[in-house]
């Protein structure tokens, strides 16, 4: 039984995040290392089902002003796509070639339109889910050396698949900051003191908390992308959260500019936080579990499709182009006469940027990080 | 160490409660869940057949739009459906926290949060989405004292779990149903596998893909229609016999021989050690001791799966009551022995609103890593102490260690007695300093709870 404690002794043992650090696994001397490759790539999960003609829209399809007569008509990208409005404060990006996109791709997900398949598909990385355990940004990290604690982030409050697996992953949602008054903190780490899991996280927890540059005000994607830049000036190189509110059935021109707008938010602010240096050594990569319905259904929106859009972001980009084999619009050319055709694999552009990123070898992508996956000729995805 | 009530109330319990006593021997804690289920009849939850029935009307307004070729065929009253079954969701989540606050046969519900979780089932579309606990309540929890043969038919070949794992989709190749229906696609192995893989051997087992795959073709049948429950469909089934780990079924297309091959599945003694280990690692330690498990097996094969033997065989090792601090309870037992160690009151808890059931309870559950009955695949929530014992994870704790007690209870004990009720024996120095010391008693009562001593068991 240890002496009862006095308040002084207390008082004299306790500082915020005390004295515990050198046992927390995030803060360990070792994970000051310089981390082994300094690039960073971001993965952004947009959960739902963006609509992709809805968001990169071929207007120089003839058949397009019939399936989409709902469409708000924005910037123009070649002559033959336009951008979506709600994206407009990225045309600087494209402007630059820091912004691109691929058209009509898709997991191997077909048929059932479920949006809890395909999104465990999305993350998985493989072809059918049977009995796959972890996600396919998890095994890219477990073909890396040097990985430590805070290589790789899954941030916010959703669990992200993509990055469970055994390879060490740090996670943490802005809106677990440690909210507490000081006086309870010193208490807390009193209680826990004799336990060192719980004493290191809960230091870790007052460390993450105190970020700098993660907001206290604002709406949850803008806190976590400002955290998620604030990692990637770190150790961090790997990174993923998700962009809920896809899923637009009816009246769906508001559900997206919602939606578009926490995109163009997310990516601005991850480009504003990060810094010129690592954005020009930034890829973002957004994805989707499906595209939708090319035709507008009876409520003004589009229920649950195959072919979709995936947007490319950031420094490292070669950007200014919409990527993909377009595969028509006219109803011969719709998957099941209803979806948008896919003509390539979600999984190929993320395997060629993991490629220009991290060096893993073309063997290893197609085994290993995506199983089964035949990669293609290299789309020239990065400067 | 042999029995202690305080540590079996907490290592195989709810943890202590300021009103119910501690079980005080093994017998008295098997015995519990021989007693007819109380708690159950006091604070009850649908079960399927109920679940359905709502469904149903679900399954004739779709009917209706097919036939009429209407699209959203009164899609605000399917909308409506789902709102409600979403709704009795929350009043069963909030009637398990009272189980586990009020009951005197705690293993009960620690069991059938185990079990739950072996045999993870959960709705991929939102009208399946509040099914997992009237699927609780109808496979796992009368199973509980039973065989374990039962409990693992009544599992896999409940509506969620078919559901869940595909099953229904899954067609014999060469049934009457794939010659005629061309969009029928073939077999769905993902039951077969998981019942392998999770519910049975184990995937260390000694099985192989032609297993599964036999497997797979045996299950061809189970199937589940929304409003229309269970049934085994003969035309979906695939003809001739099946060979599974070496014994063949089958040759007719009928329910006896899937459930002949389960109970095969269930005597087999890589299910014992399967199971044996499970258990061990779930009540006693992530690397439980290897004689432990043994023991546990042994038992199994000796009494064919007879569960309350089984059971009997963990409580009755030595090495299931070391006094070290043992395993981090996951984050729903956690909140769910704070509200037993608060004695919360009925009424209060089935009083909180939407919003309060929301902010207060499913909000931080998820922050904590474990959101409500969605766990990430079919092989369910980790284990290991590390997965709980995050920093995100611990901050949601303490938080709501911190700010909840003070909504669910009207009148919050005294801190100082507050530590011996929660902790009994586990109350440290430190703990009771910081309740002493604290600024208001609710940081006081959440300090108690957050000690490791509190969040472990």
């Amino acid at each position: 039984m240890p002496a009862p404690l006095s308040r002084r002794a207390f008082l004299a043992r306790s500082t915020i995040a005390g004295c515990s650090l050198a046992a927390s696994p995030l803060v360990t001397p070792v994970s000051f290392a310089a981390a082994p490759w300094e690039t960073r790539l971001v993965v952004i999960i947009l959960r739902g089902g963006m609509d992709g003609l809805a968001v990169v829209q071929p207007h120089g399809a003839p058949e397009y002003a019939g399936l989409r007569p709902d469409r708000q008509a924005g910037p123009d990208l070649d002559g033959f796509f336009a951008l979506h409005p709600a994206l407009a404060p990225l045309m600087g990006l494209w402007a630059r070639g820091d912004l691109g996109f691929v058209h009509a791709v898709s997991t191997p997900y077909r048929d059932k339109r479920s949006h809890f398949d395909g999104q465990d598909l999305l993350e998985a990385g493989t072809v059918t889910l049977e009995g796959v355990r972890d996600g396919w940004l998890n095994r890219m990290l477990g073909q890396m050396t040097g990985v430590q604690a805070r290589t790789a982030f899954a941030v916010g409050r959703g669990e992200m698949k993509v990055l469970a697996g055994p390879a060490p992953v740090a996670d943490w949602t802005p809106d677990a900051k440690l909210t507490i008054s000081p006086q309870a903190m010193r208490l807390a780490e009193l209680v826990m003191q004799d336990d060192p899991a719980f004493h290191a996280a809960l230091s870790e927890a007052a460390m993450l908390s105190q970020t700098r540059g993660t907001r206290t005000k604002g709406k949850p994607h803008q806190k976590i992308a400002a955290f998620v830049a604030e990692q990637l000036r770190g150790d961090t190189r790997v990174a993923s959260f998700s962009i809920n509110g896809w899923d637009t059935h009816r009246a769906q021109q508001r559900a997206l500019n919602g939606a578009l707008g926490r995109l163009s938010d997310a990516i601005l602010t991850l480009r504003d936080g990060v810094g010129a240096a690592i954005w020009e050594r930034t890829a973002i990569v957004a994805m989707t579990e499906f595209g939708r319905t090319a035709r507008l259904n009876g409520t003004g929106g589009t229920d649950h499709g195959t072919g979709g859009a995936m947007v490319l972001a950031g420094g490292a980009i070669r950007g200014g182009r919409v990527l993909g084999d377009w595969p028509g619009l006219d109803e011969a050319d719709l998957y099941g006469r209803r979806d948008l055709m896919p003509t390539g694999d979600v999984r190929a552009p993320a395997a060629w940027l993991m490629r220009g990123l991290a060096g893993l070898e073309r063997s290893a992508l197609e085994r290993v990080v995506f199983p089964g996956l035949d990669m293609g000729r290299d789309p020239g995805l990065l400067l | 160490m042999p029995f202690a009530p305080q540590l079996a109330a907490i290592r195989f319990g709810c943890g202590l409660s300021p009103v119910l006593t501690p079980p005080s021997d093994a017998v008295g804690l098997l015995d519990g869940l021989r007693a007819p289920d109380s708690v159950a009849e006091r604070f009850p939850i649908a079960g399927f057949a109920d679940y359905d029935r709502q469904l149903a009307e679900v399954a004739r307004i779709r009917l209706r739009a097919r036939k009429t070729g209407a699209r959203d065929t009164d899609r605000p009253r399917i909308v409506e459906i789902g709102k409600g079954l979403a709704a009795e969701h929350r009043g069963w989540f909030v009637n398990t926290l009272l189980r586990w606050s009020w009951t005197e046969a705690p293993l009960r519900e620690r069991l059938a949060l185990f079990w739950a979780d072996h045999f993870t089932a959960r709705g991929k579309v939102m009208l399946m989405a509040s099914a997992g606990f009237p699927y609780v309540e109808d496979a796992i929890r009368p199973n509980l004292p039973g065989r374990f043969a039962d409990l693992l038919i009544a599992a896999v070949t409940h509506p969620l779990m078919l559901h869940f794992l595909d099953q229904s989709g899954s067609i014999g190749p060469n049934s009457a149903a794939a010659g005629r229906v061309k969009r029928m696609r073939g077999l769905n192995e993902n039951l077969a596998r998981e019942v392998l893989e999770l519910h049975t051997l184990g995937v260390g087992g000694p099985y192989g893909q032609a297993d599964v795959t036999q497997l797979a073709e045996l299950f061809t049948g189970l199937t589940y229609r929304y409003g229309a429950g269970f049934r085994f469909r003969k035309n979906l089934a695939e003809p001739g016999a099946e060979t599974v780990m070496g014994a063949r079924y089958g040759g007719t297309s009928a329910l006896a021989p899937i459930h002949a091959a389960l109970r095969d599945l269930a005597a087999h003694p890589a299910t014992a050690q399967h199971i044996a280990r499970k258990l061990a690692v779930h009540f006693v330690a992530d690397t439980p001791d290897p004689a432990l498990v043994a023991h546990v097996q042994a038992r199994y094969l000796a009494t064919d799966g007879d569960l309350m033997a089984v059971y009997g065989a963990l409580i009755e090792h030595p090495a299931a009551w070391g006094s070290e601090a043992g395993n981090v309870k996951p984050p729903l037992d956690f909140i769910a022995s704070a509200c037993r160690a608060l004695a919360v009151r009925p009424e209060a808890l089935q009083g909180l609103s939407r919003k309060q059931v929301q902010h207060h309870l499913l909000r931080p559950l998820a922050l904590m890593g474990q959101p409500l009955m969605r766990p990430n695949g079919p092989d369910g929530w980790p284990e290991d102490d590390a997965a709980w014992v995050t920093p995100q994870a611990v901050s949601a704790r303490l938080r709501w260690a911190l700010s909840a007690p003070g909504v669910l209870c009207t009148d919050l004990p005294d801190p100082r007695d507050f530590v011996d009720r929660a902790l009994g024996e586990r109350a440290t120095q430190p703990v009771r300093f910081a309740a002493g010391a604290a600024e208001s008693r609710s940081d006081a009562i959440g300090l108690v709870l957050a000690a490791p001593g509190f969040q472990r068991r």
